[in-house]
This record gives structure tokens, C-alpha cells and sequence, in this order.
């Protein structure tokens, strides 16, 4: 771990907030999957680590290499995007497919009924 | 059909590959080949062209994004922690109008909404163009209905025009 030693102590004490940061809110995303009571809710518990939970892992990321000067921050910059962008495709296909079983079994809440069955 | 029917995804593409693979001559070939196929393959999927002409505005948008999903963040890991102890949270779905139809910027409201903790995009009505909107901590529903009529939609018609 040589190039750690360069790191100024005050950029190490940012950086190792935002990666706690990141771990903690990952952490809670994934407390709420265990914790959460219906599958509609549980939809919500993964975007936090999908948003700044991996943002800020990245964040820190990002400073560390810019701060050495090894390389260029354009990698996270790619990850943060993909994720944002491929994980809600997921989600809403969990959500989508849960409320066409839900519908077919006649177990939807009155609320999302379409306005012409209602 | 011309050679490159969608520049913008073929850049982007090649550009997520040379960062991925290293800068090299040979990368770059490669890059841009799998750059054109993944233009044509996009051109199959959809048929209206990607264009990106109000970078202003898209930054405005992301930066309103990043800030809401901050925010997001925190509420929805009070929450969880909190579940049991507090207020009864009560969640549920909210049905939003929407006067957005481009299926560009229908795609990416909805990634918005789906990545910000605490509301998931269920489905949309091709009927009436209605939103139905899961939100996790649901208080009052004029409220998220206002949020994503004022906050994002008016941005992402203006984008996607």
C-alpha cells in the first residue's frame, strides 16, 4: 500500500468519509430488504445503494485517483452512470411483473386500478 | 439504412469501451466497431433518434436529480431504521397525469423516479398517459404529483422536444 502514504492526511479523512458514507447507506439498503414488510416497499431499500450509496464509494474513488494523479476519473464517472441507469430497469420489472400478478389474481389495491376498470 | 444510424450511442459506446479496455490503437478499432453494431442494434429497438440539444438544461436536470436523491436517501434510511419506533409509515401508489409522450424522455423519467429512493415507477397507462407511481412514504399524493409535474417534467419536455 505504498501510494497510500502520499495521500495527505486531510484528503485520507475525506476520502474515508465519503466511502463510509457509501458503505453505510449500501448497509441500510440492504437492512431494509430483510426488514421491510411487502415486496411493493422492498422495491425501495436497493436504490439507496444504487444512488449514493455507490456514489459515494465512487466519489472517494475518484478523489483518491485524483489526488495521486495515476489516472484519469472518467471509469467512475462510466460505473455511477451504468448503475443509475440499468437498475431501475430492473426494479421496474420486479414492480411491473408484481403488479400484473397481483392484478390476475385479484389482489390489486383498489388505488392502482387503470381509470377505465374502475 | 446509412452506416451510422445513431452517432451519439455509437460515441458513447466506444468511449465506455476504450475506458474499460485501455487506450491502444487496437482498442480503438475494436471500440468502434462494437460502437457501429451497437448503433445499429439500438436503431432496431427504437425507432426515434436520441438528441441531445439543451446541455444546459440537461445539467439543470441533473443537478436538481443528484440533489433530490440526496435527500431521498436520507428519508428513506431514517425510515428504515426506524421503521417500528416512529410514526406509522404508510406507503402506497399515487396515479400522476402526465402530459410527457416522447419515449425518450418517458424512459428517462422513469429512470429518475425509479433511482430516487422512496418512489418506483410501476407502470404507465397507454390509455390516459397516467403514471402509477409507488411511493414508499405517502403523506400526501398532490405532493408527488406536484413534485414530478414541476420539478422534472417541465425540464423534460423542453429536452426532448
Amino acid at each position: 500500500m505504498t501510494h497510500l502514504e502520499q495521500l495527505p492526511p486531510s484528503v485520507a479523512l475525506i476520502i474515508a468519509a465519503f466511502v463510509a458514507l457509501g458503505s453505510i447507506l449500501t448497509l441500510i439498503g440492504a437492512l431494509g430488504l430483510i426488514r421491510l414488510g411487502n415486496f411493493y416497499d422492498r422495491l425501495h431499500a436497493p436504490t439507496l445503494a444504487t444512488s449514493w450509496g455507490a456514489g459515494g464509494i465512487l466519489l472517494g474513488s475518484v478523489m483518491m485517483f485524483s489526488t495521486l494523479g495515476s489516472r484519469l476519473v472518467v471509469p467512475e464517472l462510466f460505473l455511477g452512470l451504468m448503475m443509475l441507469v440499468t437498475t431501475p430497469v430492473t426494479l421496474m420489472v420486479l414492480g411491473r411483473a408484481a403488479l400484473h400478478r397481483d392484478r390476475a389474481e385479484g389482489r390489486a389495491p383498489y388505488d392502482t386500478l387503470p381509470l377505465s376498470k374502475k | 439504412m446509412s452506416m451510422i444510424p445513431h452517432p451519439v450511442v455509437s460515441i458513447l459506446v466506444t468511449i465506455l469501451w476504450m475506458v474499460l479496455t485501455g487506450f491502444s490503437t487496437g482498442q480503438l478499432v475494436l471500440g468502434v466497431l462494437v460502437g457501429l453494431i451497437a448503433g445499429v442494434g439500438y436503431g432496431r429497438l427504437a425507432t426515434d433518434r436520441v438528441r441531445l440539444r439543451r446541455p444546459g438544461m440537461m445539467l439543470r436536470l441533473a443537478g436538481r436529480v443528484a440533489l433530490d436523491i440526496i435527500q431521498s436517501n436520507y428519508n428513506v434510511a431514517a425510515l428504515i431504521l426506524h421503521d417500528r419506533r416512529r410514526h406509522r409509515r404508510k406507503s402506497g401508489f399515487v396515479r400522476i397525469p402526465l402530459d410527457l409522450t416522447n419515449r425518450n424522455a418517458l424512459a428517462t423519467l422513469a429512470i429518475i423516479v425509479t433511482s430516487t429512493p422512496g418512489t418506483a415507477w410501476i407502470d404507465l397507462d397507454p390509455d390516459d398517459n397516467h403514471l402509477l407511481l409507488h411511493v414508499f412514504d405517502l403523506k400526501d399524493e398532490d405532493d408527488w404529483a406536484h413534485t414530478i409535474k414541476t420539478r422534472y417534467e417541465p425540464l423534460l419536455m423542453e429536452i426532448f422536444r
